[in-house]
């Protein structure tokens, strides 16, 4: 870099020259479709009579029309509740199975670890949508072999497309599909620990589980926090899984989940107008919830560093 | 490891332009501006085989008046809607597209159906009177020539029905009588199931009963969703499904599919088009089900409603209206081309000329026991009860299914879906600002 003192044109451009693409890349498929949902939640549309013809539809200006209507809608706020409630589930059992399964295949006696790595890993590898359809078949009493064994066992068949089971039925698919990807970045930020902090554990007599405890688990902490932290977002807009169990049972509505909701008014109802007001409104929840959650995360590290 | 980084950056930006080319390179081939010499329409449709049938019309006398049809094939029903409407923001709509009848008033209200009365307006013997209304939306103009349609009948297990001692119902009471006995006779089978998750069985019923969802007096739309007939309907099977006498589950899942293959289910409310649902998904079923037509609501009566069945509409965007069209007409009346549509498409024609010729001599093969099974549909075709459409007919759609499968979940008040269903659709049109007659 100090070669280039000469203040010429050129070498003082390179920056902005090499930045070009991503600038215009960022423009073009960025805020300008960004810019452009916002100014659609702004308007709608507004029919006279009976609306048949030429010119009986008109964009007028909405204001915050839009989100108003949305905020008041019961749906959006009941799939809100419902999406949480599906998170609950979600989050803590899929980051601590992957954490498990992480400090499991990172002990020191374990036989076929790459084989286990990639089993547990695959099915993230496997479609949202095909997930949820392998294991809607499953649920479906008529074909499942599950409720095939049951029944020949004489146990009591749940109903798992219904009431509180469906949660369950819907967060089995979650955890079933991202534990894998989760357990490898936990296990990644685990192999770069240091083998000095191992052996001084080890020197001061610490057991395995002690040193899964003390040691690993704080230090992996920042891959922790990025996990949950991709979690959020991911329950936050989950679609996929009742989208594609919708069709198999009366208990999921075509509005379950707020995106669900915000694909149904825009491409059920044509109105694209209030789907981009909730599509907004989703984009900034998840803003606030996760970079919330971040800087807490932060600053208790830093807390911690402090003391 | 920086360079790393930038030269990953550098490698996204190149493929996502070219990526961005190719994407505008695919978008320009569209235009076609010819309004005189050799003219080329795109088609948009999703009856299979559509391909084959248009190569007859570029062959032939397409290739006589230089109008050459180039088909895309697409998704169907509501998604195409969607996609129609924005190609048509953009004024990109294609020249031709397939629509399903109760799409129609929303493609219209938004100005994106051309009126093609003078071109095709001889076309009008050719379809009966009530298919034919509904490509007009009771105006002088005419905004599409109508495809396929699908009159509903009763299907039903005919060895299943001797075994149980049942008689083929005649009446919606008789029907009601039947579930019940089957279920006394063989509690863990059903007749059929109430399913909310095709809007469009249940719209043919309230048709049958009369029913008028969208009607228009003066400039202001009348919402009749939840009127005495529908009511009627809606009533009736839901104290059907609250009393076990039918089950509540939809259709078209791997359950029901096996309900179906192994007689659990034995009978089913459906349309015209029923024989290819059935051969795909109870396969072992085959020459053992039996057509009738629907029950009626009262013995004196002889009327079916319509579920299902489409048309080809000329879209406002297209620069070729009048050879549009005149594809369009060919397509849904020409001879040729209606046994070529029942040959690759498996449509049922909606032009009353092509239901007992070419395809349509002989019954489907899943349904080798009933010989005159098409002489009876184009006999029921006839009974088919006048339809209403108005332009929200998604929204209504998506109320019911939601209101319907909590009802028929729970096992509740059917009147209050369809209460539900009526606010909803009403309330929707008072949104985007259509007159409302309350």
């Amino acid at each position: 870099m100090s070669i280039a003192r000469r203040r010429s044109y050129g070498v003082r451009s390179a920056p902005y020259a090499f930045l070009l693409p991503a600038v215009i890349l960022f423009a073009l498929f960025f805020a300008l479709p960004i810019g452009y949902a916002l100014w659609l939640s702004l308007h709608k549309v507004k029919v006279s009579g009976l609306g048949l013809g030429a010119g009986a539809r008109k964009e007028v200006w909405a204001g915050i029309g839009n989100y108003a209507d949305a905020l008041t809608d019961s749906e959006l706020l009941d799939g809100a509740l419902r999406v949480v409630g599906y998170g609950a589930i979600v989050i803590p059992v899929m980051l601590g199975l992957a954490l498990v399964f992480a400090l499991m295949l990172d002990a020191d006696k374990v036989r076929l670890t790459s084989f286990t790595r990639l089993a547990i890993f695959l099915p993230y590898a496997i479609p949202g949508a095909v997930a949820a359809l392998l294991w809607g078949f499953l649920y479906l009493p008529d074909v499942s072999p599950f409720y095939f064994v049951l029944d020949k066992l004489g146990m009591p068949q749940p109903d798992l497309l219904d009431g509180g089971p469906l949660y369950l039925a819907l967060s089995n698919i979650a955890v079933w599909g991202g534990t894998g990807f989760n357990m490898i970045v936990i296990y990644t930020s685990l192999r770069s620990i240091p083998a000095e902090v191992y052996e001084a554990a080890t020197l001061d007599g610490a057991t395995p589980l002690q040193t899964a405890l003390r040691i690993k688990i704080p230090m992996v902490a920042p891959s922790l926090v990025l996990t949950f932290f991709f979690s959020i977002i991911a329950t936050l807009q989950v679609f996929s899984e009742p989208t594609t169990l919708k069709p198999l049972t009366n208990s999921v509505s075509t509005t379950w989940s707020p995106l669900m909701k915000v694909y149904q008014d825009a491409f059920g109802k044509g109105d694209i107008h209030s789907a981009a007001a909730e599509a907004t409104i989703i984009a900034i929840v998840t803003l606030v919830l996760s970079f919330g959650f971040l800087r807490a995360a932060n600053s208790r590290n830093k807390q911690e560093a402090a003391r | 490891m920086p360079n790393t980084k930038q030269w990953r950056l550098v490698a996204t930006a190149v493929a996502v332009t070219l990526g961005a080319t190719t994407l505008a390179a695919c978008g320009s081939d569209d235009d076609s501006d010819a309004r005189s010499g050799p003219v080329s329409l795109t088609y948009w449709t999703w009856t299979p085989g559509m391909d084959k049938v248009v190569d007859l019309w570029n062959k032939g006398p397409g290739k006589e008046q230089q109008i050459t049809v180039t088909v895309k094939k697409q998704a169907s029903g509501d998604t195409l809607v969607t996609k129609i409407l924005t190609a048509h923001k953009a004024k990109k709509a294609p020249d031709l597209v397939q629509a399903e009848y109760q799409a129609l008033p929303t493609l219209v209200s938004n100005d994106a159906l051309a009126d093609i009365s003078g071109e095709v307006g001889d076309a009008k013997k050719d379809f009966a009177e009530g298919v034919w209304q509904q490509t007009t939306l009771g105006t002088d103009a005419v905004y599409a020539v109508p495809q396929d349609i699908g009159p509903m009948m009763f299907y039903y297990r005919e060895d299943l029905f001797k075994q149980y001692g049942l008689k083929v119902p005649a009446t919606w009471a008789e029907f009601a009588d039947t579930a019940r006995a089957l279920k006394e006779k063989a509690p863990d089978k059903d007749l059929t199931t109430f399913s909310a998750n095709d809007s469009g069985l249940f719209a043919g019923l309230a048709q049958q009963a009369g029913a008028k969802w969208w009607t228009t007096s003066g400039e202001k739309w009348k919402v009749g969703i939840d009127d005495a007939a529908t009511r009627k309907v809606a009533t009736f099977w839901g104290d059907l499904v609250k009393e076990d006498a039918i089950d509540n589950q939809p259709m078209y899942t791997p359950a029901w599919n096996k309900a179906l293959n192994t007689g659990k289910q034995i009978a089913w409310v459906s349309a015209v088009w029923a024989p290819g649902t059935l051969t795909t998904a109870a396969p072992d079923t085959k020459g053992k089900w039996a057509m009738a037509p629907l029950p009626q609501w009262s013995v004196s009566e002889d009327v079916t409603g319509s579920w299902g069945g489409s048309s080809t509409a000329v879209t406002t965007d297209s620069g070729n209206k009048s050879a549009a069209a005149k594809f369009a007409a060919w397509l849904n009346t020409d001879r040729a081309a209606l046994a070529a549509l029942a040959k690759e498409g498996g449509i049922y024609p909606a032009a009353t000329g092509a239901q007992l010729s070419g395809a349509f001599v002989k019954s489907p093969e899943f349904f080798s026991n009933q010989a005159d099974f098409y002489t009876q549909a184009a006999e029921i075709a006839k009974t088919t009860a006048p339809s209403a459409w108005g332009p929200n007919v998604n929204v209504a759609y998506t109320s019911f299914k939601d209101a319907f499968a909590s009802a028929s979940k729970n096992k509740s008040d059917f009147g209050a879906a369809l209460k539900t269903m009526q606010d909803d659709t009403v309330a929707d049109l008072k949104k985007q600002g259509f007159g409302v007659a309350e």
